[in-house]
């Protein structure tokens, strides 16, 4: 037996396995790179390998271009084991977006899991997160705080739809991310007895034509009109970064919304000019973290970014050995959405 | 206080003015007495409330949290009461009929302090979060939704139809919850005169004068002062009382003695509070002495002594002056010093000029202590209550500028929580080393603070307690009103009012401002 901390080691690139020679969600190119989902910030451009889900592989090649999402591809079906070097690798799915997964690692009789962004509330658009005990967990903390408790997204999509009963003159425009949060939306609002179509800005409508090849049916959709005031008493999706443009002129009085886990906070949402926030998250919110380590039951717990303080508070409470890893180049999604699209 | 707590949720998200106005209105014609006049109350600053301190609140949180991640979830969420709103558990029995505004506010008057905490607990165990966050605001006195008393006016303006101004000049002789106000304003009571009492009048304000606006004045109707650097006061005396208030309509009597027995007057005054040794203005810094003080001692009182500085007259005797013109006012103003010559009190002297050429070279010098630039005021404006665009400008010097480098950064409070958004930034000394020589929290765009944030975030090199210590790397161009010699700062200097002008990101640290840049104009 060989504990994991003794084979998995934070380096500046990123989580690296050395007896299987491969970084997870490396934040530089690296030779080898398993990639746990296909956000900006865990799936950067470059890398000579990349093992992934296909559903990754087929999100990254849409927002990296084939050339740049790992010269050779190699996708593993969800609970197919490989061995990579010495390791035993599989995939197992983390509930994050479509395609999202934890890289479960064995070796020399241990088993590390990490479980990338992952969260607890159930999502059409993708597989539910699945616990695997294991020796050493590796896990976010994006919400790692009490103050971060989720409500059930249904409320949320209720609040949007109540909003547009309100006021049927105004043009709903919610900001959500382009991979995955946007989906997830739609699929809520397809749930709830919307049938209209979502109109959406540019960014987002590549990344649901992907979904759309992947299985996940997301009804009627269609690109912002040009002109001026339009679509009265509609739903826009569009990125957090677009909220705020120029663009809007083409809406009708719009009312902006926001779908994201920060509108918990209402100075968050207040500093983003949001009229309606929409508290609905991709990743675990505390009392998910809370319930995931302990299922997982790891005597050892990793926290790779986010409100890792508090985490590791609440590991001491609970008698339970956790370090953080503070790695630099997580979390910044939202960043990655600020380059213009159109 | 379910409704109220609604109503606060929808103010806290709808950024318009006229979207405000119309759930303000909404609440006050469906809300009942006296609830109604509580909210009102609560919203425009005039409700007090004791014993609601927010050690308070972090006793409640500390009864059912861990401290430490009490502390945490503090840092980040930045507001005390919504930190505890959100951390609180589910309610214990949803089924109990959640208390009215009324109930509450009487419970809280009516319960000893040291039962406190337990009255509540058990509130904050029958609200849903967004209610029991209403409450916590409410308790600790700071709503924070940006609803002024004039917005408030103009609410119930609208709500029933009558003159904002009929309303603000009632207003501050009432007391929540203005049931008389209610009913005069349902009709079925008359207008409540507000008499002999002495209370605060809605000031006039000034615009800020621009470029565009200075462009266009006919400089002929304008009467020129300098704009004091103290703070704006009105003096009350009536056959009934006198009172010293501050232009928020706070009682700041007690805290300047010597102004109130100087008020040997029946008459309603505005100027400016100023600390006067003979003929010298004392810097600002000196007067903040004296305002942190409740009660002045009779060191403090020699060593600071306060004076008025006057500039217009509302009311002489129980006559309304508020109507006539600015120039006659002003004579009457003339007329009441000369007649009874109170001590401790001046006239703000008029200030001759040809043509506003000559002005803004005036206002271009104008670098004395206890002046920040001129105030020009129509001669035919009546004294109008708010910000009335026009008759009124105050034209302040041009703000001095240093490129300083970011140091250090912490979490801000309110609107801006959760963001890296107080900045400490310093200036190269002789010897090679940084020193801060200021904080801000201000003068930045939205979008400016997203990108300081993420530059804290990405280059953060050490932490002492909240306090980020970044990489000295960020030049930043901070506006400033005057600079002062300080034994607390390390560098021996402080700047008034430093805000941050624009980040500038392509000049290289090295080449930021030296300390004597700043020391040389002290």
């Amino acid at each position: 037996m060989q504990a994991p901390e003794s084979w998995l080691h934070p380096t500046p690139a990123g989580l690296y396995c050395e007896p299987g020679g491969f970084h997870v969600d490396p934040v530089r190119a690296v030779p080898r790179a398993v990639i746990t989902h296909a956000h900006s910030d865990h799936a950067r451009p470059g890398h000579q390998e990349v093992l992934a889900s296909p559903e990754t592989l087929a999100l990254m090649r849409a927002r990296l271009g084939p050339a740049r999402a790992g010269l050779r591809q190699r996708a593993l079906g969800w609970g197919e084991v490989v061995r990579v070097g010495d390791v035993a690798l599989r995939l197992v799915p983390a509930g994050h977006v479509l395609g999202s997964a934890q890289v479960v690692m064995e070796y020399a009789g241990t088993r590390a899991v990490v479980s990338g962004d992952y969260k607890r509330h159930p999502d059409p658009t993708c597989r539910p997160f699945e616990a695997v005990a294991c020796d050493l967990f590796v896990t976010e903390a994006t919400f790692g705080l009490p103050v971060f408790r989720h409500p059930a997204p249904e409320g949320e999509i209720a609040r949007l739809l109540a909003s547009l009963a309100l006021f049927p003159g105004r043009c709903h425009l919610v900001g959500a991310y382009s991979l995955g949060k946007a989906q997830r939306v739609i699929a809520l609002l397809r749930a709830a007895g919307w049938e209209r179509p979502v109109f959406l800005h540019g960014a987002h409508a590549a990344l649901c034509a992907v979904y759309e090849t992947l299985g996940v049916r997301l009804g009627p959709l269609a690109p912002v009109p040009a002109g001026k005031g339009r679509l009265a008493g509609e739903i826009v999706l569009a990125p957090p970064s677009a909220l705020a443009d120029r663009w809007l002129a083409r809406l009708a009085d719009p009312l902006v919304a926001c779908a994201s886990g920060w509108m918990g906070i209402r100075a968050r949402a207040r500093a983003g000019g949001v009229e309606l926030p929409l508290v609905l998250s991709d990743h675990a919110d505390w009392d998910a973290l809370l319930a995931t380590i302990a299922e997982v039951d790891a005597p050892e717990v990793w926290v790779t970014h986010g409100r890792e303080d508090a985490l590791l508070r609440a590991m001491a409470l609970a008698g339970r050995r956790a370090r953080a890893l503070r790695l630099i180049g997580y979390g910044e999604e939202d960043a990655a959405e600020d380059a213009p699209a159109a | 206080m379910i409704a109220f707590g609604r109503l606060l949720e929808r103010l806290a998200f709808t950024p318009s003015r006229n979207g405000r106005l119309a759930h303000l209105a909404t609440y006050f014609r469906a809300t009942a007495d006296p609830d109604r006049g509580f909210a009102l109350a609560a919203l425009a600053g005039t409700l007090a409330l004791r014993s609601a301190k927010p050690g308070l609140l972090r006793g409640l949180a500390a009864a059912r949290t861990d401290p430490e991640l009490f502390a945490l979830s503090y840092e980040f969420v930045g507001d005390l009461a919504e930190t505890v709103a959100l951390l609180w558990p589910a309610p214990s029995d949803p089924a109990a009929a959640p208390p009215r505004l009324a109930e509450i506010i009487a419970g809280l008057g009516a319960t000893p302090p040291a039962e406190l905490p337990a009255l509540l607990a058990g509130w904050l165990d029958r609200f849903d979060p967004g209610t029991r966050l209403a409450l916590l605001k409410l308790v600790t006195g700071g709503l924070r939704v940006g609803i002024s008393a004039r917005l408030a006016h103009l609410a119930l303006a609208a709500a029933f139809g009558v003159a904002p101004e009929a309303i603000a000049e009632v207003w501050h002789a009432l007391e929540p919850p203005y049931l008389p106000l209610f009913a005069w304003l349902e009709g079925t009571a008359p207008r409540p005169d507000p008499a002999d009492t002495p209370h605060f009048r809605p000031p006039m304000l000034a615009h800020p004068l621009e470029a565009a606006d200075a462009a266009a004045l006919d400089w002929s109707a304008y009467r020129a002062e300098w704009k004091w650097d103290g703070i704006r006061v009105q003096l009350v005396a009536t056959r009934t009382g006198r009172r010293l208030f501050s232009r928020g309509a706070e009682d700041i009597s007690a805290a300047f003695p010597e102004i109130l027995a100087a008020m040997e007057f029946a008459a309603v005054l505005d100027g400016e509070l100023l600390i006067r040794r003979g003929t010298e203005i004392a810097p600002f810094a000196t007067l903040q002495r004296r305002l942190n003080r409740k009660s002045p001692g009779a060191k403090l009182l020699a060593e600071a002594p306060a004076h008025v500085r006057l500039y217009d007259i509302l009311f002489d005797g129980s006559e309304d002056l508020r109507p006539l013109p600015f120039d006659a006012r002003r004579a009457r103003l003339e007329a009441l010093l000369a007649r009874e010559r109170p001590a401790a009190m001046d006239l703000s002297p008029l200030i001759a000029f040809q043509d506003g050429s000559e002005l803004a070279a005036l206002r271009a010098g104008a670098r004395a202590a206890g002046i920040e630039g001129l105030m020009l005021k129509h001669g035919a404006s009546p004294y109008l209550a708010g910000r009335a665009r026009g008759p009124w400008w105050k034209w302040k010097r041009d703000p001095l500028a240093i490129d300083a480098v970011l140091m250090y950064a912490e979490r801000g409070h309110g609107r801006r929580s959760g963001f890296y958004s107080d900045f400490t930034f310093g200036l190269w000394r002789a010897d090679g080393e940084l020193v801060p020589v200021g904080k801000s929290y201000s003068g930045y765009t939205d979008a400016e603070l997203r990108l300081l944030d993420r530059f804290v975030r990405t280059h953060t090199t050490a932490r002492f307690g909240p306090v980020h210590e970044v990489e000295k790397s960020l030049v930043l161009e901070i506006g400033f009103d005057s600079a002062q010699r300080s034994t607390r700062h390390k560098s021996g200097v402080a700047l008034r009012f430093p805000r941050i002008l624009r980040l500038r990101p392509d000049k290289p640290a090295a080449e930021a401002d030296r300390l004597d840049a700043l020391t040389a104009i002290l």
